[in-house]
């Protein structure tokens, strides 16, 4: 069964107030998420293949080539993990 | 004059790769990178000194104890303390806050009193202030800073009444770099009859700083921002001041005498000799090890080749930055006052989105409130990206950040 665990390393809320989260996927498993995430969500704007601006579900995020991803405007961490596991399991 | 392209060749993790780019470290003021120099001695003590400091007769524990010694006196010498008993050793610039706070304002302030800081401090020169006001009932007062970042001389001197027991004022801001007149902050505070403790966790490792000269009761700062490592600082006191506190903390170390009485049916102590009354239970001896070889590093180099190095870098960089229309950056428009920490937004984007970009080039910086809330609501900001330079940058750096800057602004 696969898991949120199996593609992220960290999950770092941002300090502001903008109350940005930071998702480090793992540095194996980058490349898989970031395919399985372009697939799933709609691509709003690619940025020179190192910035993706994604929607998912209402929730914007963006995502860099470097297996990083920061997620706008979540309500709380249920929410994070919710948009996760429907991105990536 | 400082040659960057020898010092960088003492730093072995500026041989690294990020993200198959050169490493590039614009973060300096959360920490610095570490010379082979301190490794090697922190290692060297573990290989060969290794054992705990005092009260042992084996030669290892005096080999320790003779190292860790002599780094309380390298480092008095650095900031040219009296002697070492005015140095204490902390975890960093925090924790010697906390012990000022705790050692001497629990049992020298009362309800009514008045503590004066300004509203660019870092957390940790506030959180200790307001969480002692609570238990005690003084009153924390905030002087202004003006627009442009800078102290508002005239609002901190208002402040002062004859309730003021303690001022504490950062000597360097970890936001804009901004470098107060701590002489005249001084002044001020002991004209009031006041005390004064100066953070100096930006200041220590970037200028030349010698407390006889500025007069200060206290001097925080930490040894991870000036090349040595995490988990050691110094709280630089006045020794008559220092002698006259109560220790922080209880435990070994700190005492001299613990003998109970049966009469009483209590224990009757007496305190160690300074600094050791401040340092309870088996210190950071490798801690303590590097930073000396910190201190001996920076003192070779010399400290006003730092500051003129940094100040190069910061005029080079915001020269640039100004020639782009999408940046701003944040602080006075004068750099003579200023250290080589520079804080700026990029339209449109996030603080968070323009480190992550250039964190894919191999260029680290930091993003967020940076530890001081009350001066990002001062320039309204939610957050700010924050470039800070040291010794091994290069200018070469610099026009690498601007170009990889230069696209984020095209996004």
């Amino acid at each position: 069964m696969v898991a949120i665990e199996d593609y992220v390393a960290r999950i770092e809320g941002t300090c502001g107030e903008e109350k940005d989260v930071i998702v480090i996927f793992k540095y194996d498993k980058k490349d898989d998420a970031i395919a399985k995430i372009l697939k799933k969500a709609k691509v709003e704007k690619s940025i020179s293949g190192i910035i993706f601006e994604l929607t998912f579900n209402g929730i914007s995020f963006r995502i860099y080539a470097n297996g990083k991803a920061i997620f706008r405007g979540v309500k709380n961490k249920d929410e994070l993990n919710k948009t996760l596991a429907n991105l990536l399991v | 004059m400082l040659d960057p392209y020898k010092v960088r060749e003492d730093f072995p993790i500026l041989k690294r790769k990020i993200n198959n780019h050169n490493l590039i470290y614009f973060d300096n003021a959360a920490t610095s990178q570490k010379p082979r120099q301190v490794i090697e001695a922190i290692e060297d003590f573990y290989t060969n000194h290794n054992a705990n400091v005092h009260r042992a007769v084996h030669t290892l524990s005096q080999e320790a104890s003779e190292l860790y010694e002599g780094a309380h006196e390298e480092v008095a010498k650095f900031i040219n303390a009296k002697n070492m008993a005015e140095t204490i050793f902390v975890r960093g610039t925090t924790e010697a806050t906390n012990l000022v706070a705790y050692a001497w304002g629990l049992r020298s302030l009362k309800r009514g009193d008045e503590v004066v800081l300004s509203l660019m401090e870092h957390h940790s020169n506030i959180v200790p202030w307001e969480l002692l006001s609570k238990i005690i009932g003084f009153n924390v007062k905030y002087a202004d800073v003006n627009a442009d970042g800078t102290l508002n001389y005239e609002d901190f001197e208002s402040k002062f009444s004859s309730k003021t027991k303690m001022a504490c004022v950062g000597h360097v801001s970890n936001v804009n770099g901004v470098v107060n007149d701590v002489k005249h902050l001084v002044k001020v505070a002991h004209e009031n009859g006041a005390l004064i403790l100066v953070d100096g966790a930006q200041s220590v490792p970037h200028l030349p700083v010698d407390v006889k000269d500025l007069d200060v009761d206290f001097l925080a700062f930490s040894g991870h921002k000036m090349l040595g490592p995490t988990g050691i600082g110094v709280l630089y006191g006045k020794e008559e001041i220092l002698e006259k506190m109560e220790p922080f903390h209880g435990g070994g170390e700190m005492i001299k005498e613990v003998s109970f009485n049966p009469a009483t049916g209590r224990c009757r102590i007496t305190w160690n000799d300074l600094p050791w009354r401040f340092e309870a239970g088996t210190p950071d001896i490798s801690g303590g090890v590097g930073l000396m070889e910190a201190v001996k590093y920076l003192k070779k180099i010399g400290m006003q080749n730092v500051k003129e190095h940094e100040e190069m870098l910061t005029e080079y960089t915001v020269k640039y930055m100004r020639e782009c229309e999408k940046i701003k950056i944040y602080g006075p428009k004068d750099l003579s006052a200023k250290c080589g920490i520079i804080p700026f937004t990029v339209e449109d984007l996030s603080s968070h989105d323009v480190a992550l970009f250039l964190d894919n080039c191999g260029i680290m910086i930091r993003s967020g409130l940076h530890c001081a809330q009350p001066l990002h609501q001062i320039f309204k900001l939610q957050s700010s990206a924050r470039a800070s330079f040291y010794i091994y940058n290069t200018r070469e750096e610099i026009d690498r950040f601007m170009e990889v800057l230069k696209e984020i602004t095209q996004i």
